[in-house]
């Protein structure tokens, strides 16, 4: 089966500065792919491949098997970046309704879709609040909730769960959960060591180097530990200076 | 089609956020309103000689609260010569033929307007010459058009910059650009947003300075218009591709005395008529150089399109210009 992102032989320099080397990584379709890897380690650079909004120095990116940027594959995934990209004036209403239109949803479907995600991350009660009335882990769901507007096959999360309280941390991964079990790939990133617990696959990012990538519980037996934070540490342990 | 989706993002925003609008509308009256008290002094009686001139006309100036004195030309010479009228109006084969005393711009823009009024009706063609001097008006009647445009296209220029410098710090912009949006959708849906808002701003601010401030116009309102939405487009697209360069509303700030102020001084809302070569050239540079040349055409000349249309084309082509780079400046964000 053809996989639903293909980055091969990706190395890219900001300026002189090279944060990404030689990554190779393959997303398969139907699985939560865990990004695991500290601050500053090129997680979002590569998300930002991923998403066609940055073009690797060296390499290539595939989403569905065609070459990114694409405008036809910008249909397909949904984004939550880093930051929560909403309009603070808008009401979280709005803000849906206006990322919908972007993907030529019907005024009907926009509808329909607006109320099943907006009750998927639970405020409901709030869409009609304008943004700059939320907290921050109402922003997060409400940028959650506009990834997932145009029912895409596959969902591109750059640290979802950052700012969130455990609660609602918990409830997001089950709806991740059961997004994935409709057959919906995820690819998430994350600097949370036990939330890399709960990705079917899982890669291991350091100062832009790829030091591992299997299922958790492969990483974990392999070296024999019990933790990933010790996967971790093995392989990233001494080579920070 | 994802174009209307931002224009409509635009205006519902715009909407919310009445602060911005009250900048973009409020701010301009204001300035203009304080600039209209500083420069448009009235001066207290206006004397017009009136020589052979039908009974019924005169009553018809005098109405207009013009102290309006008939005599023979003789002595209205005399009188134009001691500057104890500000001017003349004669009848010379059925038509008014004016000569004004031209040392107060604010005697003789008083005179022109209120005759231009009372008589351009029946008669198409009216003479107008000067006793002393050329400064045809009032300092305010003169700056007034420039100052419609300035106006338009500071704050245009601020607002449509600053949003979408925001758009890219609140990360909206990168938000968009990871859906199935082309670049110049965006950028045409700013245009469309703030062009419809423009329109609006544009009507409010040219009909308060005209028959509010009573700034001198002989020509069309529409064609006024025209050139002010024409100013507020390249204000915007300018703004725009501006904002690429600043890193926050602060530094968007600090293009003001780079991108505006210049332009006050280069593009004619002084004159600069008599100043270096080189002024004049750097103006030529500038978009407000030509929006003010088009209104003052319009407002004071009372021009016809075909007499400012050049200045028309030119606005139009800024326009293009700036929004093909910000087409090309969004490739940053996305190289496709
Ligand atoms: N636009 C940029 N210009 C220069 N350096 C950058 C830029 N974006 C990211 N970097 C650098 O690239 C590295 C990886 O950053 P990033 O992908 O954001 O890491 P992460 O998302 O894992 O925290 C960091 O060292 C960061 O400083
Ligand atoms: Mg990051």
């Amino acid at each position: 089966m053809e996989a639903a992102v293909e980055m091969k032989g990706i190395s890219h320099w900001f300026g002189k500065v090279q944060v990404i080397h030689d990554v190779d990584l393959s997303v398969e379709k139907g699985e939560i792919f865990g990004l695991l890897g500290p601050s500053g380690s090129g997680k979002t650079t590569l998300v930002k491949m991923m998403t066609g909004l940055l073009r690797p120095s060296k390499g290539v990116v595939q989403l569905n098997g065609e070459k990114m940027p694409s405008l036809k594959q910008l249909r397909q995934f949904g984004f939550m970046a880093q930051s929560d990209a909403l309009y603070s004036e808008l009401t979280g209403r709005e803000n849906l309704d206006f990322f919908a239109s972007l993907y030529g949803m019907s005024r009907k479907d926009r509808h329909l879709r607006m109320n099943h995600v907006l009750d998927m991350v639970d405020l409901t009660a709030y869409a009609s609040r304008p943004v700059n009335t939320y907290s921050g882990g109402m922003k997060r769901r409400l940028s959650l909730a506009a990834s997932l507007i145009h029912e895409p096959e596959l969902i591109i999360l750059d640290e979802p769960t950052v700012g969130i309280d455990p609660v609602l941390r918990q409830s997001i991964w089950s709806e991740l959960n059961r997004l994935r079990n409709h057959g919906v790939t995820i690819i998430v990133t994350t600097h949370v060591m036990d939330e890399a617990e709960k990705c079917g696959h899982l890669a291991l990012l350091r100062d832009g180097r790829m030091m591992a990538e299997d299922i958790p519980s492969q990483l974990k037996s392999k070296l024999g530990v019990s933790s990933i934070e010790e996967v971790f540490l093995h392989y990233g342990g001494g080579a920070r200076a | 089609m994802n174009t209307a989706a931002v224009v409509k993002r635009i205006l519902k925003q715009f909407h919310r956020d009445k602060r911005s609008v009250a900048l973009m509308v409020a701010a301009p009256l204001l300035v203009l309103t304080l600039m209209w008290l500083v420069l448009d002094t009235e001066t207290s009686a206006v004397k017009l000689a009136a020589v052979d001139v039908p009974a019924q006309v005169v009553e018809s100036i005098e109405t207009e609260g013009i102290t309006v004195t008939v005599m023979d030309e003789a002595e209205a010479e005399e009188k134009l010569n001691e500057a104890e009228i500000g001017g003349v109006l004669q009848w010379e084969d059925g038509a008014p033929f004016v000569i004004l005393e031209g040392s107060d711009p604010n005697t003789s823009g008083t005179i022109r307007s209120t005759l231009q009024k009372q008589l351009s009706e029946q008669n198409a063609s009216m003479e107008w010459e000067y006793w002393n001097g050329s400064s045809e008006l009032g300092l305010f009647d003169y700056v007034g058009p420039a100052l419609i445009g300035f106006f338009v296209f500071f704050f245009v220029f601020i607002v449509g910059g600053v949003s979408f410098l925001r758009e890219r710090t609140q990360g909206t912009l990168e938000r968009l650009l990871a859906s199935p949006v082309r670049r110049s959708e965006i950028v045409f849906g700013y245009l469309g947003g703030f062009g419809l808002f423009t329109v609006v701003q544009s009507i409010i601010i040219a009909a308060y300075s005209i028959y509010v401030l009573d700034v001198f116009m002989a020509g069309n309102f529409l064609y006024v218009l025209l050139v002010t939405i024409l100013m507020a487009l390249t204000a915007l697209s300018l703004g725009t591709l501006v904002s690429t360069f600043a890193g926050n509303e602060f530094q968007m700030i600090q293009f003001i005395p780079l991108v505006i102020v210049p332009q006050v001084f280069f593009s004619g809302l002084f004159p600069t008529e008599g100043l270096a070569e080189w002024v004049q050239v750097v103006g030529n540079l500038m978009p407000l150089t030509y929006g003010a040349e088009a209104l003052r055409d319009i407002m004071l000349r009372g021009s016809s399109f075909e007499s400012f249309q050049v200045e028309v084309y030119i606005l139009l082509g800024f326009t293009t210009l700036f929004t093909v780079l910000n087409i090309a400046a969004l490739k940053k964000h996305r190289p496709l």
